[in-house]
């Protein structure tokens, strides 16, 4: 039998196993020190459990943290890394060093089930979820760890059609006896799953991002399958339900769309649509996919833009573009790797 | 969500299964539902398959071992509780013509609208890997006639196109550039007719897909 991993588990799933295994209670919390705040490259590297214990462990667990496969470097510091998962696929993270900050971009999901019109990864077809081991090594592998601020769910996958997966690795971001980070730090981005943004914002502190990328509905739909099922107008009214008047945020994603998303009338119809809600559009340059029909919208259409929203009382930022030469954008890297698949449905 | 028992579960493909149970609310074909047992886990979103005058609810799913809701609906038996949402979803095709593309068994919405009457001057292009998973064929076949096309990829049959969906749009050379095409199936199946259609000159904004969870 496949033996599971540790890293990954919560401090509950520690207690478990370790009363399972005969082991100490007290040993869950070293356990978890071990995982999630030193450096740690084997069970035998646990050196204040006694040796047969580490034995004991051994004998039903891997260790399960993974080093990356690849690394792209951008000249302008950004780095995409490739990280093979259990099942011999591949997943990227982008690294994304700033003067006063260096965020890292992790995926949640090895491929897409959302099928947008602008997204790479969604040319892969959904090829599994991420377990939380495999997006919190994303983090735990990285070489330049120590100079990470900020943690954005927005790589491969759509967060909340993985839930629990990414719940638990934000757990263990956030917990004391996992990682320590401030939730604060954290922003999970999501094209607005209602019933798992239920449960994502009442079980997490952590920000919340929503890619709408239009507000019109007949022009989402065909951007973006989920308008079908959960419209964004849905979305935005359930967000506003929630608190966002303290420090929690809720950010908006637009990724501008020559000719489809970026005139007055959007801008008009965002106002109306974001109107009483608490939040700040994050204008995205669109770096052409293969065979897409969209283009991107002038630098300075988009600092007009970004204008007229400000002047509607809107706060809008224009995001800097980073690692265009190495496509940064997400599931570039690992689908040019991957691409094949073993089998579908047709 | 609200309980209904189930009426009848049966095995109609390679892993697959088709759920009824006894229908008390309107519906417009392409609709979807939540789906749960109990309610350790969230709801799961699956097409109504059956027209929206029928007397009974249809539902088609794949089996995933690994998942929670399906197993336990595959060994289900008449009489059984689940719990449904009200339908909701906006993948209703009111065009007077359209293509009609599925694979596996995102075959539901468009079966549904077929069998709610509104499937004249539609052409229907069903993929799949097996023969047995042309899931309502007998049924579907003497409505659409010729507009109902199969592609089969691992085996061959009488009638039946031997190939993928992707490889028989890739040699159509009069598809209408005006039509709306919906599709429904896999991401894979979704995005790969979509970039195919989208070299044929077919607009973006005339292709319409529907999430697949």
């Amino acid at each position: 039998m496949e033996k599971e991993n540790l890293f990954g588990k919560t401090l509950n799933e520690l207690q478990e196993i370790c009363s399972r295994l005969g082991l100490p209670r007290y040993s869950a919390r070293q356990i978890s020190e071990w995982l999630y705040q030193k450096e740690l490259w084997g069970i035998d590297g646990m050196t204040n459990l006694s040796l047969k214990n580490r034995t004991i462990l051994k004998e039903q667990f891997n260790l399960g943290i993974t080093l990356h496969s690849k690394v792209q470097e951008s000249v302008d510091g950004t780095k995409k890394y490739l990280f093979p998962t259990k099942t011999n696929k591949f997943i990227e993270a982008a690294y994304i060093p700033e003067t006063d900050r260096a965020t890292l971009c992790v995926s949640s999901q090895i491929g897409c089930k959302m099928g947008c019109l602008f997204c790479m990864t969604g040319k892969q077809g959904f090829q599994g979820n991420l377990t939380s081991g495999e997006i919190l090594n994303q983090v735990k592998a990285l070489p330049e760890r120590e100079m990470l601020s900020n943690i954005v769910y927005m790589g491969m996958g759509e967060p909340l059609d993985n839930t629990e997966e990414v719940l638990k690795s934000l757990e263990i971001f956030t917990s004391e006896w996992g990682f320590g980070m401030s939730p604060k730090k954290i922003t999970v981005s999501t094209i607005g799953i209602i019933p798992a943004l239920e449960t994502f914002l009442n079980r997490s502190d952590c920000h919340l991002a929503i890619s709408l990328h239009t507000p019109f509905d007949d022009e989402r739909r065909k951007l973006m399958p989920i308008q079908n099922v959960y419209p964004i107008e849905d979305v935005i009214q359930f967000v506003k339900q929630f608190d966002w008047a303290k420090q929690r945020r809720v950010s908006i994603e637009y990724i501008m769309f020559k000719g489809l998303n970026d005139t007055s009338r959007h801008v008009n119809q965002l106002a109306r649509l974001l109107n009483g809600l608490k939040c700040r559009i994050n204008l995205i340059r669109f770096h052409p996919i293969p065979d897409t029909p969209l283009e991107s919208t002038e630098v300075n259409d988009i600092i007009t833009f970004r204008d007229k929203l400000n002047a509607k009382g809107i706060t809008a930022t224009l995001r800097r573009s980073r690692g265009e030469d190495i496509y940064a954008a997400c599931g570039m890297l690992s689908t040019k790797e991957l691409l094949k698949k073993d089998k579908t449905d047709y | 969500m609200k309980s209904v028992k189930i009426t009848k579960i049966i095995k109609v493909g390679q892993d697959s299964f088709l759920l009824s149970f006894k229908r008390d609310f309107e519906f417009v074909a392409g609709q979807v539902i939540g789906i749960n047992i109990g309610e350790a886990q969230p709801a799961r979103l699956y097409s109504i398959a059956s027209g929206s005058s029928e007397e009974e609810i249809k539902i088609l799913f794949n089996l995933k071992d690994d998942g929670y809701l399906t197993p336990r609906l595959a060994v289900g038996k008449p009489g059984d509780t689940i719990q449904i949402s009200p339908p909701f979803g906006r993948f209703v095709c009111n065009e007077k013509e359209a293509y009609w593309i599925a694979s596996g068994t995102g075959i539901a919405p468009f079966a549904s609208m077929i069998f709610s009457g509104i499937a004249e001057r539609k052409i229907l292009i069903h993929g799949s890997r097996f023969l047995s998973n042309f899931y309502f064929q007998n049924e579907i076949a003497p409505i659409m006639e010729a507009r109902y096309i199969r592609c089969c990829s691992a085996e061959s049959g009488e009638g039946i196109y031997s190939g993928r969906l992707t490889q028989y749009l890739r040699e159509q050379e009069n598809l209408a550039i005006d039509n709306k095409y919906y599709l429904c199936g896999s991401a894979e199946m979704v995005v790969d007719t979509r970039d195919i259609l989208i070299s044929k000159g077919i607009p973006y904004e005339n292709i319409i897909a529907e999430i697949y969870f």
